[in-house]
């Protein structure tokens, strides 16, 4: 029974041994990364992206076989989300300065936000100051000032987009109904009543997944047309207002009557899908989707018109969007991210999908030269014309009948509403589901809404 | 039998050698499961003391204020939050309804496999299938394929009975959710409760046939006594894991629509992921926590008996 003890004190130093080795190879590793690691113009990258066919379909195939070619020590790998995970992926990186990824696609109601908590990298003064090959003067002004923060542009943008209204022209003419440029939503209700086929097509698609840039993107145009808004100018809530009720209403009734079926679950991806095999005979939705109509389904392209977003009360009601990339605070690599970043914005990247594509397929809103482009304008000459003028229309600062303190047209720029707008959007899918009445899910969003005093939202 | 003998031989060796030997000698047994011990400690323990920190600050990923101590009021919160507790009774109706569903089909299964027929084998298999796709595929096969309104396999084979573009999800949420459950664990019921009736003595059935009992008597009386303590392990193992039944909920419904299919594990990821409370989900995830021990005691002393039955009756 004296042998355990020695052997313990063998396995004690074998272990101590492996101890000291793996802390070396740690130290080691730290150390190279570490010399290397900051404004690095090569390694990984991991680049945090929404998944849609823009993203999916072209930028993901030519960053490998374009991206990584021309720069051989920079490798890009994907993490692709739904719109609201990704949103909580991100949220929970920058927040916990995690710098899982280099790169993060976010958009107008982000941008700000996390620039004002020293979140992200200032791209202005630290990238494209000393990168003159990239033309920032070039994004469109109302995108450009959209992904700004004092001036400095903290995101620049993939793709830009405003809403707008698809409809099939050849069912309209068969029904012998004509679709004005600028149509109110009573006749969209109308038209919906009209063409609705149970079973074959659905008189309208709109969104109703829950969700802030779901179904709340596209309500709240909706609710904004109809002189309703989230917040009054002393940061009160009026979900439960006379105008937010009616313009709900009418969105959940316009759905559940001559909507499609299942709408609870239907977000942009569904509804391009629907609409792409003739289920719909009208769809609302962001202006973007004209480009994956046009190369995924041409012949639907064929007998598909385009119209302003539907108004109540107001002149204009589309939504302002874009998907930009944006780098975080601190993260390794920077300055391959912004090869990455550059390259994916840039013009040159616009002409390579034309190349592969077609010009059709280019990503549209994001630069004016491209509005300017003869071959561009030839390619998409069915929507390129209302693309940019929905997207020059919008006016986040002024979103609404009244006025209101807060920016933005399909959000409210504030922390609290990435959580406020997923309870709310949840309560619609519920009500658009028939689980709950409107008004049931109007005073539970109310609800959900007075638990910030007026103090802490106008904090944000 | 082999623990016994182990221990006969070791005890009077430590009892004759003296105090400090006896304690190495311990320490020596103990040695090779330290590690695991720790390992244990770390990855349960430690997690849990940190989400008791957090269940007493007020900490949100999505506001830019640091974290600061806020008492009791996170739990204030969970006990007054009416989504919580329509979760919480959300997990007990899915839990229970789809474990006894299971339960019933499962016994029905076995008392048909347990006849002999040509292909029975091959049937078997069939049968447990369901058990060993992993529960994400599963999820969404259901969600996409099978109970699309638009494109699904459902509604085009309830076409020609008149139902058209029926929005399982939307309007039969939760009953699609269970439906999806109890498709998943019939098998493991099927299994657990064919294994209680391989094993009844055959000429107990005999003895019953000769004294003319019927078919359904002799279940009544025999089979399903027999059967009791298989029932009751399938229906203890069904809820320890239904109970905890996400991906199902995520994949399919998101919780949703509104909150009608959010269960308490649902919950608790949301508290997190879209309300980015950590406080107020760490205060949610103790109260879940004692909950859990309190059911669990019950559960595990029906455990015990269940065994000792078995003990008793073999």
């Amino acid at each position: 029974m004296s042998s355990p003890p020695f052997r313990l004190r063998t396995l004690g130093v074998v272990g101590a041994a492996a101890a000291l080795v793996a802390l070396a190879a740690c130290s080691s590793s730290s150390s190279s990364s570490g010399s290397s690691s900051t404004n690095s113009s090569s390694g990984t990258i991991t680049v945090a992206v929404v998944s849609n066919p823009l993203i999916t379909g072209q930028m993901i195939p030519l960053t490998q076989s374009v991206f990584e070619k021309q720069y051989p020590g920079i490798t890009v790998k994907f993490a692709t989300y739904t719109e609201g995970d990704l949103r909580a992926a991100i949220q929970k990186d920058v927040a916990t300065h995690s710098n899982a990824f280099n790169v993060i696609m976010i958009g107008p109601y982000e941008t700000p936000l996390f620039a004002k908590a020293g979140w992200l990298d200032n791209l202005s003064s630290q990238f494209i100051a000393s990168d003159p090959s990239y033309d920032a003067s070039d994004i469109l002004p109302s995108i450009s000032s959209a992904l700004s923060y004092k001036g400095s542009l903290y995101a620049v943008p993939f793709y830009g987009e405003s809403s707008m209204l698809y409809y099939r022209t050849d069912l309209f003419k068969a029904a012998g109904l004509t679709m004005p440029a600028h149509p109110t939503w009573q006749q969209v209700a109308a038209f919906a009543a009209k063409l609705n086929q149970p079973g074959k097509v659905s008189g309208v698609c709109l969104r109703g997944l829950a969700g802030w840039g779901d179904n709340m993107a596209s309500l709240d145009t909706v609710v904004n047309t109809f002189g309703g808004e989230w917040f009054n100018m002393n940061w009160q809530p009026q979900l439960t207002s006379p105008a937010f009720e009616t313009a709900t209403n009418f969105y959940v009734n316009l759905i559940r009557k001559d909507g499609e079926p299942g709408a609870s679950a239907d977000s942009f991806n569904q509804l391009l899908t629907l609409y792409g095999q003739g289920k719909c005979a009208m769809w609302y939705d962001a202006t973007v989707a004209a480009t994956s109509i046009a190369t995924t389904y041409p012949s639907m392209a064929a007998n598909t018109g385009y119209a302003f977003a539907p108004v109540d009360q107001t002149a204009s009601s589309g939504w302002l969007w874009t998907w930009a990339l944006g780098i975080p605070q601190g993260t390794a690599n920077s300055g391959a991210a912004w090869k990455f970043v550059s390259w994916a914005t840039s013009k040159t990247y616009d002409s390579l999908v034309a190349s592969k594509y077609g010009w059709a397929a280019v990503p549209p809103g994001t630069r004016t030269s491209l509005y300017s482009n003869p071959s561009y304008l030839a390619a998409a000459k069915a929507f390129a014309p209302i693309t940019i003028q929905s997207i020059d229309g919008t006016d986040p600062n002024h979103p609404t009948v009244n006025p209101v303190p807060y920016v933005g047209v399909q959000y409210v720029d504030i922390p609290q509403f990435e959580s406020l707008g997923v309870a709310v959007g949840q309560q619609i899918a519920g009500a658009i589901a028939g689980t709950e009445s409107v008004s049931q899910a109007l005073s539970t969003s109310q609800s959900d809404a007075s638990q910030y005093t007026p103090a802490e939202l106008s904090a944000g | 039998m082999a623990v016994v003998d182990t221990s006969t031989v070791l005890v009077p060796e430590a009892g004759v050698g003296p105090r400090g030997a006896s304690r190495r000698e311990a320490w020596q047994r103990r040695l090779p499961l330290l590690p695991a011990l720790i390992y244990t400690i770390v990855v349960t323990q430690i997690p849990f003391l940190v989400t008791l920190w957090y269940s007493f600050q007020n900490y949100f990923f999505d506001l830019p204020a640091p974290a600061h101590f806020t008492g009791l009021s996170n739990y204030k919160t969970v006990f007054t939050d009416a989504a919580f507790r329509s979760a919480l009774w959300r997990s007990v109706l899915m839990t229970v309804s789809a474990v006894i569903l299971a339960m019933i089909l499962g016994l029905a299964f076995a008392m048909l496999l347990d006849r002999k027929f040509i292909g029975r084998s091959v049937v078997r298999t069939l049968i447990i299938t369901p058990f060993l796709v992993m529960p994400a595929a599963a999820a969404l096969v259901w969600a996409g394929p099978m109970l699309d309104p638009n494109f699904g396999l459902l509604n085009y084979l309830l076409q020609p009975f008149g139902v058209h573009h029926v929005a399982w999800l939307s309007t039969h949420a939760l009953g699609s959710v269970i439906v999806v459950m109890i498709w998943q664990w019939t098998p493991f019921m099927t299994l657990i409760v064919l294994a209680g009736l391989q094993s009844q003595p055959a000429d107990a059935l005999e003895a019953a046939k000769v004294d003319g009992a019927g078919a359904m008597a002799t279940f009544r009386e025999l089979t399903l006594p027999h059967l009791r303590p298989y029932i009751e392990l399938g229906i203890l193992l069904g809820s320890i894991y239904l109970v905890n039944v996400f991906d199902a909920v995520r994949l399919m419904t998101n919780g949703g629509p509104g909150t009608s299919t959010t269960n308490l594990p649902f919950y608790l990821y949301q508290q997190v992921n879209n309300a980015f409370d950590i406080g107020g989900a760490a205060a949610a995830g103790v109260v879940t926590v004692i909950l859990t021990i309190i059911v669990a005691t019950f559960a595990l002393r029906m455990f015990a008996r269940v065994f000792q039955f078995e003990g008793a009756s073999s």
